[in-house]
């Protein structure tokens, strides 16, 4: 019934610092592939940082460094040997408000393809077919399939993170992180979005950040619960399969903040 | 053909996966760009190690003498004196009255802007004073040279202002660097918060006291940041001078008689064929080094008023 | 005791709001001042453009040509004839060097009359307000001066921009200082452009917050606020003279004398690059800070590059910023006089530039030196020069307006 022995993502002992303070503290934790995993916990608690610290997001923040390691498919994507670009292009990312490239909705999809070296070969997918592939992956084919030439922005909000979707399964990664996907749209794009996530985790792995605990409920198989110590650093308390997590927590504080959330 | 996708995956995982590619391009497209941080480091370097490398024969020729050329009134490479007194009094005098125009009417402006004027006369107003900025300085010098003097002669006598007077070439620098202190000194005031000025209001003060109690004072540092910023302009103005303030060093406290300012000075002798390596030639670059001191002096203070005064508040 | 403990107030508002009042006076007053600046200074310069000018012949062309005929409807062997009385046999070698006198068109033979032969001069000039308001005495000094014709003079028309430099006024041109100044700003923005905004990009996007990117930064602020003289300076010691060779093409063989010493177009459009190039970067610097961090982190969470970020992402969506910026850098430096001069523009060039390697003047230069001049007829022509230069920059100010509202996405 352990699942966690070694998944897709390995991290061991991760402490990330921004200067001198402390953001996350000695996390350890196993992602499962093919699973959608929710990160949960109070604002604050290090969640988004640890979630971007997976593909050197983080990296982009000058201050920050991280401390212990993370490995993907054995390998710790912090060595020296290893390039971020390239983590990125295996672990995608969808940011909390839809940022979709000022271009049209093609060139949106296409971009991230084309700049990782996408090649037209016969007996594959042609950029326009693995745009099509992408676009309907990501639910969105049907409602832009007559205007992919116009612009991502001229969409609505829902409909841009679908976008982005798309445009982070273009480049065909293993792991598609979250963070807070569906917070800046209304309920009924919210909806569609959680559906989306569960007919992709049949193809990916999905770490998500979300401080929506029904929605960590509805649509994870793994939660991790994080909180703030009294250093104001973010540590895990617990992580188990979802169910377990909200019938049945071990740790008292994951109770406290499960059962205050769902008042 | 997904499933063709897949396997394509799968052939890809190995531990070679997340290596670093040699990306040569980004690196030399990294290093041009560090390069052109650099230039402008390269340039004030420059700048100080050019000029004082010109500037050199002259500080260390027999003639020069440290103390005369700061207390000197006499310049006349000629004869051998060089007292740098009358191109600083005369950039001074051109100064001062630049100020005494540009100080009250600029922040005058400033503040119908900001607290008086309606959101369509300041949007008629703003665009007027950047015209009135972005004309070439060459074209103020032909405006003191054509209007103000003629002006100022039939005002006070032909024989009390001469034809090529520091007044003239001071009041035109007024208008000149007006702009420039009523723009900057209208942000400044725009900066400060709403809700000071509707607390001064709640107590019942009229709008001038509550421009002058309270909204001004919280401005106060980038007032002062403007006044430096235009004097440093001012004292590094070039083409009103040397059309309107006069040709040739002369030591006088009278705005009426012409007298030579630094770049005045720098722009007549150096528009002559000049030959390098006379002491002529080098005084001018020691000139020159004693004005760039002064106005990087002055804009740094003004950053550095800025810094602080907004750290106090 | 309780009444004791209350203040006293005045009723002090009627001379509050008196105080209120002047001042606001004040402000308003200040405020119209300003304007009234800008409009003095530009009837000025109209006042001067326009208006009356005596004009006195060597020769007067009614003595050249028979009684009731003008020169202009004279046919060409007539023109050719008075030309072949009136001028010295040397000048008429010379004219008649390729081609005879009566192969000449007869606009061109008029011309040649003209200049060779009837010689106009200015004698004297008044402003468009004498000449509205002094109509009739003018008339009737001008009818008292022999062999003198009044003519109504725009000092601004075609021919002020196609002709070359002269010392005759009424003929004079800036066509070689507009040439001038073009070939010197195009260098000046070749350099300066694609050194600001790679300065710009390495600040906002490869730089971090560290001690040598917050010195470049205050040193840019500085270089800011150099006088221009001093970039002059400059110039003239680095590229006029230590850099002699390079600048004065001696190396790529243009070695005519007159432009060995350095004092050519390539130092003058160098000197103004550096004066422009602080310009250009704090411009580029906030266009491409306005472009928002989640395009960036859209780009990168797809496993772009630094570089593809930036060349497919933040310059597209930075670069009508980018170009304001360097159109405010082109007007300052068409503006720009004192450092040219520093370097050593040259007084008087009658040929259009022939490469970079030739000598320079600059068209705010032309109005330095027509307006140092005593005479008022020079005045006159500066005025004019002054309306082309600032039509110039009004409407290269305009195309900055034009991009700005155009290409506004963020």
């Amino acid at each position: 019934m352990d699942t966690f022995i070694t998944g897709k993502i390995d991290v061991k002992h991760v402490s990330i610092y921004y200067g001198k303070f402390r953001a996350v503290k000695d996390v350890t934790i196993s992602i499962p592939d093919h699973k959608i995993t929710a990160l949960i916990g109070p604002s604050g608690c290090g969640k988004s940082t640890l979630l971007r610290s997976l593909n050197r997001m983080n990296d982009l923040i000058p201050s920050s460094h991280i401390e212990g390691s993370i490995t993907f498919h054995g390998m710790d994507i912090y060595e020296r040997s290893v390039d971020p670009v390239e983590v990125r292009r295996h672990i995608g990312m969808v940011f909390q408000k839809p940022n979709p490239f000022p271009r049209s909705i093609y060139e949106n999809v296409a971009w991230g393809a084309r700049i990782n070296g996408f090649q037209q070969r016969l007996g594959h997918p042609s950029l326009d077919e693995w745009v099509e592939i992408c676009l309907i992956k990501a639910a969105l084919w049907d409602e832009v399939k007559d205007k992919l030439r116009s612009s991502g922005l001229s969409l609505s909000g829902g409909q841009q993170q679908r976008l982005c979707i798309a445009r982070a399964i273009a480049t065909r990664p293993e792991v598609i992180l979250m963070d807070e996907p569906a917070s800046a749209l209304d309920p009924i794009a919210t909806l569609r979005i959680e559906e989306l996530m569960r007919e992709l985790a049949a193809e990916f792995t999905i770490v998500v950040v979300t401080h929506n605990m029904q929605q960590a409920a509805r649509v994870s198989d793994y939660t991790a619960f994080l909180t703030m110590d009294h250093d104001r650093s973010g540590i895990l308390v617990e992580h188990g399969n979802t169910p377990q997590i909200f019938t049945n927590p071990v740790d008292s504080r994951t109770e406290g903040y499960i059962t205050g959330r769902f008042g | 053909m997904i499933p063709s996708q897949t396997k394509l995956i799968d052939e890809k995982v190995t531990s070679q996966l997340l290596k670093k590619r040699n990306r040569l391009g980004e690196r030399f497209i990294e290093s041009t760009l560090v390069f052109c941080g650099f230039i402008s480091i390269f340039i004030t370097l420059g700048i100080v190690f050019e000029l004082g490398k010109e500037a050199l024969p002259f500080f260390s020729s027999t003639d020069f003498k440290l103390i005369k050329f700061l207390t000197g009134t006499t310049w006349q490479p000629q004869i051998k004196l060089f007292g740098v007194l009358p191109l600083v009094m005369a950039t001074l005098t051109t100064t001062v009255i630049a100020l005494l125009i540009a100080i009250p009417f600029g922040i005058g402006i400033a503040i119908y802007l900001s607290e008086y004027a309606s959101v369509k006369l300041r949007s008629t107003i703003k665009p007027t004073l950047e015209i009135l900025a972005g004309i070439p300085t060459v074209v103020y010098g032909y405006f003191a040279l054509s209007f103000v003097t003629p002006f100022l002669r039939v005002l006070f006598g032909k024989d009390v202002v001469e034809i090529y007077n520091t007044a003239s070439a001071g009041i035109v620098m007024g208008i000149l660097i007006l702009p420039l202190i009523a723009s900057m000194s209208e942000d400044a005031l725009a900066a400060v918060p709403r809700s000071l000025r509707e607390a001064a209001y709640g107590l019942g003060a009229t709008k001038i006291e509550t421009t002058y109690r309270v909204v001004i004072p919280a401005a106060i540092s980038g007032l002062a940041a403007a006044i430096i910023v235009g004097i440093s302009r001012a004292i590094g103005e070039t083409m009103i001078v040397a059309l309107a303030a006069g040709a040739g060093p002369k030591f006088t406290f009278n705005p009426f008689q012409g007298a030579e300012t630094m770049t005045g000075h720098i722009v007549r002798v150096s528009g002559g064929d000049l030959s390098y390596d006379s002491i002529d030639y080098n005084s001018l670059f020691g000139i020159s080094l004693l004005l760039f001191f002064m106005t990087l002096s002055l804009n740094m203070l003004s950053q550095w008023v800025v810094r602080k005064l907004s750290e106090v508040k | 005791m309780g009444e004791n403990h209350a203040p006293v107030f005045i009723a002090n508002l009627v001379s509050r709001n008196r105080s209120e009042r002047i001042w606001k006076n004040l402000l308003q007053i200040s405020t119209l001042i300003g304007i009234i600046f800008l409009i003095v200074l530009l009837l000025n310069i109209i006042n001067q453009s326009f208006g009356y000018v005596a004009i006195g012949y060597r020769v007067p062309p009614a003595k050249l040509v028979g009684p009731g005929q003008t020169l202009e409807n004279l046919d060409i062997p007539q023109l050719a004839g008075i030309l072949r009385q009136r001028v010295s046999p040397g000048l008429l070698k010379q004219l008649e060097n390729d081609t005879p006198l009566e192969q000449f068109s007869q606009v061109n033979l008029v011309n040649l009359v003209m200049a060779k032969i009837a010689k106009p001069e200015v004698v004297k000039t008044w402003s468009f307000w004498q000449s509205l308001s002094m109509r009739e005495e003018i008339k009737q000094e001008v009818g008292q001066l022999p062999e003198t014709r009044l003519v109504f003079f725009s000092w601004v028309r075609p021919d002020l921009v196609s002709n070359s430099q002269s010392s005759n006024p009424l003929i004079a041109g800036v066509r070689t200082a507009l040439l001038g100044s073009l070939w010197i700003i195009l260098i000046a923005i070749m350099v300066a452009f694609p050194l600001g905004v790679g300065t710009a990009i390495y600040l906002e996007e490869y730089a971090g917050d560290n001690h040598i990117s917050k010195v470049i930064r205050t040193n840019i602020n500085n270089l800011a606020g150099v006088p221009s003289i001093i970039y002059g300076m400059l110039g003239l010691a680095v590229f006029v003279r230590n850099l002699a060779q390079l600048t004065s093409g001696a190396w790529l063989g243009f070695s005519s004398p007159e432009t060995a010493n350095g004092r050519t177009i390539v130092s003058a459009g160098l000197t103004l690059a550096l004066l422009v190039l602080p310009l250009i970067i704090i411009n580029a610097r906030e266009a491409i800070k306005s472009v928002p961090d989640t395009l960036r982190q859209a780009s990168y969470g797809i496993g772009a590059t630094r570089w593809q970020t930036i060349w497919h992402h933040v310059l597209p969506n930075s670069i009508p910023g980018i170009l304001t910026g360097t159109i405010l850098a082109i007007s300052r430096a068409l503006g720009e006089s004192a450092p040219l001069v520093v370097i050593g523009a040259s007084t008087y060039i009658t040929v259009d530039p022939a490469n970079v390697f030739s000598r320079f003047t600059a068209l705010p230069i032309q109005i330095y030196q027509w307006t140092s001049r005593p005479q008022a007829e020079f005045r006159n022509l500066a005025a004019g020069a002054i309306l082309v230069l600032l039509t110039l920059l009004l409407s290269i100010n305009a195309a900055a307006i034009v991009l700005r509202n155009r290409y506004k996405r963020y």
